[in-house]
């Protein structure tokens, strides 16, 4: 009984945020525009992560070398130590972790915000003002998380990269030009744009998940953690599942 | 549609509004005549706030009519209820009042949204006016979190009146705060009442609120109106259910 119970709760939840969601192609795409709301949004989300993107991105592409060259020895092709760990960071590691680094950042806070407008009726007041709460609100920080994500990502990649540099230098010696050239020659169009573009679908999620949360916070200074809590646990689960398809959909147009 | 007195500014006709199975307004009648403040009474959860919210559109009713202006509410399109809205204040009971704005920002709000082609300059003056009707223009580039509980009331008021509206609904405008403030905020109330020759309901069951404030008090009792009339009439009523607010 429990688990039908349960089931039709998820279903339940599943169509609300289907139907959220598509409110944002509805009305959250229509005229007129938030656009300062936009920009102030896009600043806020992009540049207050940034830091914390950039540490574990560093930390990350390190210690992947540190931990992959006692294999790459064992084989003797440690000389490949460039090439393994950039295509481990651009395809799969750096889109993944700097999402799922965002979405313990922003998707907490989005939630939390917006719940605490929900249940200060700031969301309400917004509306007897002639304000649409779901453009000025949901719109902008769905857009914004949409497009800060890719950038955060290749900003990510790329200290990550750094990183890895580092973490080859510590036993060998290469340059920082060969490092990176062979990095790039190893890599081409098809590893790069399929991991930026499912980046594109990871920012939504977080954006979209966030806001869903704090739109639909229960009364109380509780409700409101509730729905930061479970904006950052469901979005980061998405974020997999995301990534799942991204996979099998690339491997279905042969971009592999 | 239906005649309705010229006097009336609302007129709400059996309004039915429900949560699930659970109803919580059922067949509500009520008449606010312009210029008059209509104190509404009723224990906490009776539907106080649920009735004012479909006033002003942010809850549809199941079923009923409220004509503001002779115009049905819950028959209106988005457009159509913004342009009501620009002409009815609201005063929520948690403030709502922007917290990442400055009070400033909180009162251009409004009348950016509604006022789309008002000059900078108006916007300046209106802003400075409303912040002197209520003694607080030093606070013009606060935020929120820096002001009283009674402050933060006097600007929600502020920026519930910039847009000098006809009608204004006030819910719980003097629950928890001390009784001298609540005195301030009557005050306020009244002073801006007769300044603007607004109409107003208010929501209240703070009994000397209701006393300073009201020409005409409405019981909600299980929903419905359950006797409407003057403070002196309801006090002397020996009704249990009437009764039990004024001890
Ligand atoms: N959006 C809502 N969804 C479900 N129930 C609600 C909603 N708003 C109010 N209620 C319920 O309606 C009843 C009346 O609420 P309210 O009008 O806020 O009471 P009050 O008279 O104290 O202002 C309460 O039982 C409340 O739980
Ligand atoms: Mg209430």
């Amino acid at each position: 009984m429990a688990l039908i119970v349960s089931f039709k709760k998820f279903l339940d939840e599943t169509g609300n945020i289907a139907r959220f969601t598509g409110r944002f192609f509805s009305v959250g795409m229509k005229p007129r525009y938030e656009n300062r709301e936009l920009l102030n949004q896009c600043y806020n989300i992009g540049y207050l992560s940034f830091p914390l993107v950039a540490l574990t991105a560093f930390i990350m592409g390190l210690v992947l070398t540190m931990q992959l060259r006692p294999s790459l020895v064992e084989y003797g092709v440690e000389s490949q130590l460039p090439v393994m760990v950039g295509l481990a960071i651009v395809r799969e590691i750096g889109p993944v972790i700097t999402a799922l680094i965002f979405a313990g950042k922003i998707g907490s806070s989005i939630g939390a915000e917006l719940g605490s407008m929900k249940v200060t009726e700031q969301i309400d007041a917004m509306t007897v003002s002639g304000i649409k709460p779901y453009k000025y609100l949901v719109a902008t920080r769905v857009l914004a998380t949409t497009l800060m994500l890719p950038m955060l990502t290749i900003l990510g990649d790329g200290i990550s990269l750094f990183g890895a540099y580092l973490g080859v230098n510590i036993r060998s010696v290469t340059s920082i030009d060969l490092f990176f050239l062979q990095v790039f020659k190893s890599l081409d169009f098809s590893d790069v744009l399929p991991a930026i573009i499912k980046t594109l679908f990871f920012g939504f999620a977080v954006g979209i998940v966030g806001c869903y949360k704090g739109f639909n916070s229960s009364k109380g200074t509780q409700g409101v953690g509730v729905s930061a809590n479970s904006a950052v646990v469901l979005s980061s689960v998405l974020i997999f599942i995301i990534d799942l398809l991204a996979v099998q959909i690339t491997e279905l147009l042969g971009l592999n | 549609m239906e005649a309705v007195k010229s006097k009336s500014v609302i007129v709400i006709k059996d309004l039915v509004k429900g949560f699930g199975d659970k109803v919580i307004l059922d067949g509500f009648n009520l008449t606010v005549e312009k210029g008059s403040n209509v104190v509404i009474l009723g224990k906490s959860g009776s539907g106080k706030s649920v009735l004012i919210k479909c006033i002003i559109g942010l809850l549809a009713p199941d079923s009923g009519s409220i004509h503001v202006f002779e115009e049905n509410i819950p028959g209106m399109n988005e457009d159509e209820l913004d342009q009501a809205r620009s002409k009815i204040g609201f005063l929520f009971q948690s403030n709502a009042l922007y917290d990442s704005m400055t009070i400033r920002e909180n009162l251009e709000f409004p009348l950016l949204r509604h006022w789309v082609d008002i000059k900078k300059e108006e916007v300046d003056r209106l802003v400075s006016e409303a912040l002197e009707n209520v003694d607080l223009l030093h606070t013009l580039d606060m935020m929120p979190s820096e002001l009283s509980g009674g402050m933060l009331k006097r600007v929600a008021l502020a920026r519930t009146m910039i847009l000098r509206p006809e009608v204004i609904l006030y819910d719980e405008p003097t629950t928890g705060l001390d009784p001298v403030t609540s005195r301030e905020i009557e005050n306020l109330i009244l002073k801006l009442q007769k300044k603007n020759h607004t109409s107003s309901i208010i929501i209240s069951h703070d009994m000397n609120c209701v006393k300073n404030t009201a020409d005409v008090v409405v019981l909600l009792l299980e929903g419905k109106c359950y006797i409407q009339g003057t403070y002196q009439e309801l006090e002397q009523s020996t009704d249990q259910n009437i009764k039990q607010f004024f001890e």
